[in-house]
């Protein structure tokens, strides 16, 4: 089976890769790159813990080839901290204990990231919405919408930073 | 020891730091079961059985063997049978026989989704390939899968060698049914006919899944010398060792178990699925072997819980007494015997004070997987009966729903059906706190409704050992080998912390494996943050002493006279300000010249845990025209005994309540005519989005144990017990109609809408 | 899978050229939303795939002649943002926009949801009701049709072997004139359609209907055109005569089937109240523009 060779950006950075027809984007950050933090929990597009950007718009990577990648600019949980500092959706969601096992958190902390970039200023009800293609069966959504509610407010600068000194 | 003088004083204990494995998990770092990589590493695949029931012909693997990329293949005959008398060891409920034939059939497939085969191969595709090209010919036979039917005369028989147990004179046929319990208090019987109301409901509920995000997972590598290593996310590292050993015939001290993060387990993974074959593959190809089960194996091949049959009557006197009460339970255990019908049963009226109970209950077999532990096992389906049955009793007797079950409540003293006096519990100020919530006062509108039910949950201690180190700088690592499923690590380090009396952030908690750290008992009855806090506890205890004869070693003085505050010695009684106070880490420096490196581990059999007691209310808003049920406010209050970290603690609540309301409303395992899974999947097997739910309050109360160190309760079952009757009591009251089958999905709402039903009418 | 082949051609005769010389099964991808979770289940085995989304006008909304011509494989994201389409149209923007989660929407375009040929598909009945046609491209040329005549079974369409659908035309709007989609799931999100209303009317200065469409989905193993529920409201102002004239006949035009997801006698019952409450709607809608 011939390989196809895709040239694209991965959190920044120049990427190139080889891949087989069938094998989709996730399953090539997986197990070629080596960038693990997008977790497989379905592999149907039910369940969001694969949840990565695609030229700034959240999609599952288990329902995308990896060879639609080309030319395309993939964001990925490994590039929302800029190297220690952490982004403020990660800083609220560890203040306020948004995560348990924390599987679907990677996921979960892209797409509200989508959220906040296109809706800097969401109510409840429409970050549950924009959210319910993550599923999380630890916390019961609670503490993670208060999360995301709050790193909203930081990013509008009516909150100081949580982030530790 | 008990550290809590004052819950006031305390520094560490009752905070909300932030959790240790933080960073890692909000970053994608964090390595879970899948994660994990090692050289030469080939992929495993199984091959499942497409029938509900059959018996195994022949299996022929040659023509997957010889695909290139093939490195093994295994089957039964791989793994060593395992003969009925050996099938329990210790003091555990597994039994290994019936563990080893659910990892791989022997003979016969009991459901669809039993593994028959498993391959390792050098790529996800070769593997999937060879597994198909394993040829395995079947004789289908009929099959039964709801509880009553294999029960009934007739119905297909799953084993020839299970007689039902708990029974007088001992069968002479075998049976669908493993198994009776019961458990009675005074003269139900009698005490009925004093009864001057009376109140029956049945009830049914479907199976359903524990749903973890993260797929089962593991990489096994053997060496050429039979050493084997494991990665897996397991909820008990221990437990994985010794199953595995078990299954494959190796000595325990052969096989190295390292806990990946785990993601999720709620039970789900208290036991081995993927790991003995893995650990075969590895063995017989000479390479570490990954596997991980798709969505779908998931969903087939591991351990939903039980679907059932709970038949409820409750006697009471007008005044509200509550006089007799019965119960009879009907649960599937799947393939093999081993449903939670005995907790369920121990559990169904433990909110309560009577002198007059019988529960009996039945464990009975059928084509479906054989059940796993799902969170409080057993409980929420006898709960969801009972605290319906209490409800139409409250409306019987015009009471108030809260006003019944204090009347009724279990204290301090009261005997509990199931043996134990009860005591150091906090049912009554769930009570309580529930009737005096600001959400109480909330005006209900049109097709809205409120729905009071309580829960109860044992809780276990168990076997725990914990470790705390003293590094030369001061700082301090604490070893305990519980998996991480909750934020339990955080706890251990707050714990360590406090007794030591040093800012949480200079101890680093981590969970070893299983030649790093003493014997754990697994994850699961809610047990970690008592028991091995615990041994953690002891352990840190341990080492304040040997910092203690340390200061004095350095002052010249008798160990007696030093105290031990905030992390510092301090010379006490007669040399009392004599010296310089010496901090933990200035000790640690000096340990070398005063004896060496400063540690502790501490192995533990914990008893005492405090059971956990809950009152929820929850409010709905049904939509009479198509069945659609909305939560529009969840209260869920409960005894937490102390809580070591609160954020954890509400997440527990948060959490349980959430799968409480799936199981309500729209999970459930749907099965065709043939006995197989129509929905193995996320899409429609409903698990509730974040859309489906408003903000959750979780109130705790605490009413300490005085058996743990810092008083606190298992935290984390007791609240998937009542939201499936809370739910049920919100529809009550909101659109008068008494739902008596789960899941409450819209399609019955509205045919119970249709119908005109009534409740269960009271006599 | 040996033997899979990716292509992405860069024109539209690319692709069918793609797709008229595929020697096995090809499968067109836009979206990507269904067929990979076919591929992955095993439930098809295509020899070729062939990407549309590099071709020029694939995705995309024009307006043209009053009305708009959007890009078969223009994504639910792309559609919700236009906001003269969700004016127009809000009925069909928010067929699209109910399939799946935001990340479905970042992907699922009009083409994968019509020719996956799913009796729930959610997009199709306000396309229906709102006359869309579809511009198809095969060896012989061009053509038009009504997106009716698409899906003619569950997984099947009319389309030849080696055609596409590379665009969906909107046509003008008069006055008064809005349309409304409305599907029943048991949770709030993220479920299959168990039935679809979209009812699309356009009122005269009055308040009067004058023109009505209603379209059942998730009913019949395709979508179902009622026009006894159209003859409903023609005429009314949505009175409660006619709200059940409308509901009796969304719930005659039914033939739905019992299955994981609802039973005959729900998914009937659900259709009239679905109507109803989408007509609603529309007429609400309607009356603003």
């Amino acid at each position: 089976m011939a390989k196809t060779h895709v040239t694209t950006t991965i959190n920044g950075e120049p990427t190139e890769f080889l891949c087989e027809p069938h094998q989709t984007l996730l399953d090539v950050l997986r197990d070629e790159l080596g960038l693990t933090g997008s977790k497989e929990g379905c592999s149907s597009g039910d369940c969001g813990a694969c949840t990565v950007t695609v030229d700034d718009r959240i999609v599952c990577s288990c329902l995308m080839l990896a060879a639609e990648a080309e030319g395309h600019s993939i964001g990925t949980i490994e590039g929302m901290a800029q190297g220690e500092k952490l982004h403020p959706l990660q800083q609220h969601f560890l203040q306020e204990g948004a995560l348990q096992c924390g599987f679907c958190t990677p996921g979960l902390l892209v797409a509200a990231k989508s959220l906040l970039d296109n809706h800097p200023n969401p109510t409840e009800t429409e970050a549950r919405y924009w959210l319910a293609g993550n599923l999380c069966r630890c916390t019961g959504y609670d503490k993670v919408i208060k999360a995301v509610m709050g790193a909203a407010a930081e990013l509008r600068g009516e909150t100081p930073s949580q982030a530790r000194a | 020891m008990n550290h809590v003088s004052d819950p006031k004083k305390l520094k560490v204990v009752g905070t909300r730091p932030i959790r240790p494995d933080g960073a890692d998990k909000v970053t994608g770092r964090a390595s879970f079961g899948a994660d994990m990589s090692l050289p030469g590493m080939l992929t495993g695949a199984i091959k499942r059985s497409p029938h509900a029931h059959a018996r195994i012909l022949s299996i022929d693997t040659s023509k997957a063997e010889a695909l290139p990329g093939v490195k093994a293949v295994v089957t039964a005959k791989d793994f060593p049978e395992i003969a009925s008398e050996e099938a329990f060891v210790g003091e555990g409920p597994m039994n290994f026989r019936d563990l080893s034939r659910n990892c791989m059939a022997r003979d016969k497939v009991l459901y669809e989704g039993h593994a028959v085969a498993a391959v390792a191969a050098t790529s996800t595709a070769i593997a999937a390939q060879a597994a198909a090209l394993i040829e395995v010919e079947y004789e289908v036979l009929p099959h039964v899968i709801d509880v009553e039917e294999a029960m009934a005369d007739g119905a297909p028989l799953l084993h020839d060698d299970v007689f039902t147990a708990g029974v007088s004179p001992k069968p002479e046929k075998p049976s669908n049914v493993a198994k009776r319990v019961e458990f009675i208090l005074g003269d139900v019987d009698a005490a009925m006919k004093t009864a001057e109301v009376i109140v029956e409901g049945r009830y049914t509920t479907k199976p359903v899944h524990q749903a973890y995000i993260e797929p089962h997972a593991c990489v096994a590598s053997v060496s050429g010398d039979g050493q084997a290593q494991v990665w897996c996310s397991s909820q008990g590292q221990f437990m994985v060792r010794a199953y595995c050993a078990k299954l494959l015939g190796m000595e325990l001290s052969d096989i190295r178990v390292m806990p990946a993060e785990i993601g999720g387990g709620f039970g789900g993974k208290t036991l081995v699925y993927l790991e003995p074959l893995a650990l075969a593959l590895s063995r017989k190809s000479g390479r570490p072997v990954r596997m991980v089960m798709s969505r779908e194996d998931v969903f087939r091949a591991t351990g939903p819980t039980s679907g059932g049959v709970v038949e409820i009557k409750l006697g009471a006197t007008r005044d509200g007494r509550i006089v007799a009460a019965e119960c009879l339970l009907k649960f599937q255990a799947g393939a093999f015997p081993g449903s939670p019908v005995q907790p369920a049963a121990m559990t169904a009226f433990a909110c309560y004070d009577l002198e007059n109970v019988k529960v009996v209950g039945f464990d009975v077999v059928s084509n479906r997987p054989k059940v796993a532990a799902y969170r409080a096992p057993g409980a929420p389906i006898s709960a969801f009966g009972v605290e319906s049955a209490v409800d139409d009793l409250a409306r019987a007797l015009n009471m108030d729903p809260i006003a019944l079950r204090e009347k009724n409540a279990a204290k301090d003293g009261t005997k509990a059906a199931y043996g134990p006096t009860l005591k150091d519990i906090g049912f009554v100020e769930t009570l309580e706190a529930a009737k005096n919530h600001p959400n109480m006062q909330v005006k209900l509108g049109p097709n809205q409704g409120r729905g009071v039910a309580c829960g109860f949950w044992f809780n276990i201690g168990g076997e725990s050992s914990g470790a705390v180190h003293v590094n030369e700088d001061g700082t301090v690592v604490v070893v305990s080998g519980n998996p991480d499923i909750g934020g339990s690590r955080a706890s251990m380090a707050m714990m360590a912390a406090e007794v030591l009396g040093i800012p949480v952030e200079r101890v680093r908690p981590i969970v070893g494996d299983t030649a790093s750290i003493g014997y754990s008992f697994l994850t699961g009855g809610s047990r970690v943050t008592f028991a091995t806090g615990m041994a953690v506890s002891q352990a840190a205890e341990k080492v304040v002493e040997q910092l203690k004869a340390r200061a004095a070693a350095l002052w010249d003085i008798s160990a007696e006279a030093v105290e031990w505050c905030d992390g510092t010695a301090y010379p006490a009684g007669p040399n009392a300000g004599e010296f310089e106070p010496l901090p933990l880490a200035e000790i640690a420096s000096k340990s070398g010249r005063t004896g060496g490196p400063i540690t502790a581990e501490v192995s533990v059999n914990a008893q005492g845990a405090g059971p956990g007691y809950a009152t929820h209310v929850c409010d709905v808003e049904v939509d009479r025209e198509t069945g659609h049920v909305t939560i529009l406010r969840y209260t869920a209050v409960q005894d937490v005994g102390r809580a070591i970290h609160p954020t954890y603690v509400e997440g527990q609540i948060q959490g349980g309540v959430t799968q409480g309301v799936g199981w309500a409303l729209n999970e459930e395992y749907i099965y065709n005519a043939k006995g197989l899974l129509e929905n193995p999947g996320f899409l429609d097997y409903r698990v509730p989005v974040a859309s489906d739910l408003p903000m959750i309050d979780a109130v705790m109360i605490e009413v300490p144990n005085p058996r743990h160190p810092f008083g606190a309760k298992g935290v984390g079952e007791v609240p998937i017990v009542p939201p499936m009757a809370a739910v049920a009591n919100a529809i009550r009251d909101a659109i008068g109609v008494r739902m008596h089958d789960l899941p409450m999905s819209p399609p019955k709402i509205r045919a119970a809408l249709d119908a005109g039903e009534l409740p269960m009418a009271a006599e | 899978m040996d033997g899979l082949r990716y292509v992405a051609p860069a024109t539209v005769d690319e692709a069918v050229a793609a797709l008229a010389g595929a020697t096995g099964t090809a499968k067109l991808l836009s979206g990507g939303t269904d067929l990979l979770v076919q591929l992955r289940s095993g439930r098809v085995r295509p020899d070729l795939i062939v990407d549309t989304k590099r071709i020029p006008g694939l995705i995309g909304i024009k307006e043209e002649n009053g009305g708009f011509v959007i890009g078969a494989a223009t994504s639910g994201a792309i559609l919700d943002e236009h906001e003269a389409l969700k004016q127009a149209w809000p009925g069909v923007v928010e067929g699209m926009e109910l399939i799946g989660s935001t990340q479905v929407q970042g992907r699922a375009s009009l083409v994968g949801n019509l020719c996956n040929a799913s009796p729930a598909a959610d997009s199709v009945p306000a396309l229906i009701a709102a006359r869309a046609t579809c511009v198809i491209a095969g060896s012989k040329g061009q053509r038009e049709a009504p997106v009716e005549t698409i899906a003619v079974g569950p997984g099947k369409t009319s389309l030849a072997r080696d055609e596409m659908i590379i665009a969906f035309k909107l046509p003008k709007r008069p006055a008064h004139a809005a349309d409304a989609y409305l599907r029943f799931i048991p949770r709030t999100e993220m479920d299959i359609a168990v039935v679809g209303a979209a009812v699309n009317v356009t009122l005269d200065g009055n308040g009067v209907c004058t023109d009505a469409m209603v379209v059942l989905g998730a009913v019949a193993p395709t979508a179902v055109i009622v026009p006894d529920a159209a003859k409903a409201l023609i005429g009314s102002k949505l009175d409660d005569a006619a709200l059940e004239k409308l509901d009796a006949a969304a719930r005659a035009a039914c033939k739905p089937i019992d299955d994981k997801r609802g039973t005959i006698e729900y998914r009937t019952k659900v259709a009239g109240v679905l109507a109803r409450r989408a007509a609603a709607i529309a007429f609400k809608r309607a009356g603003e523009r």
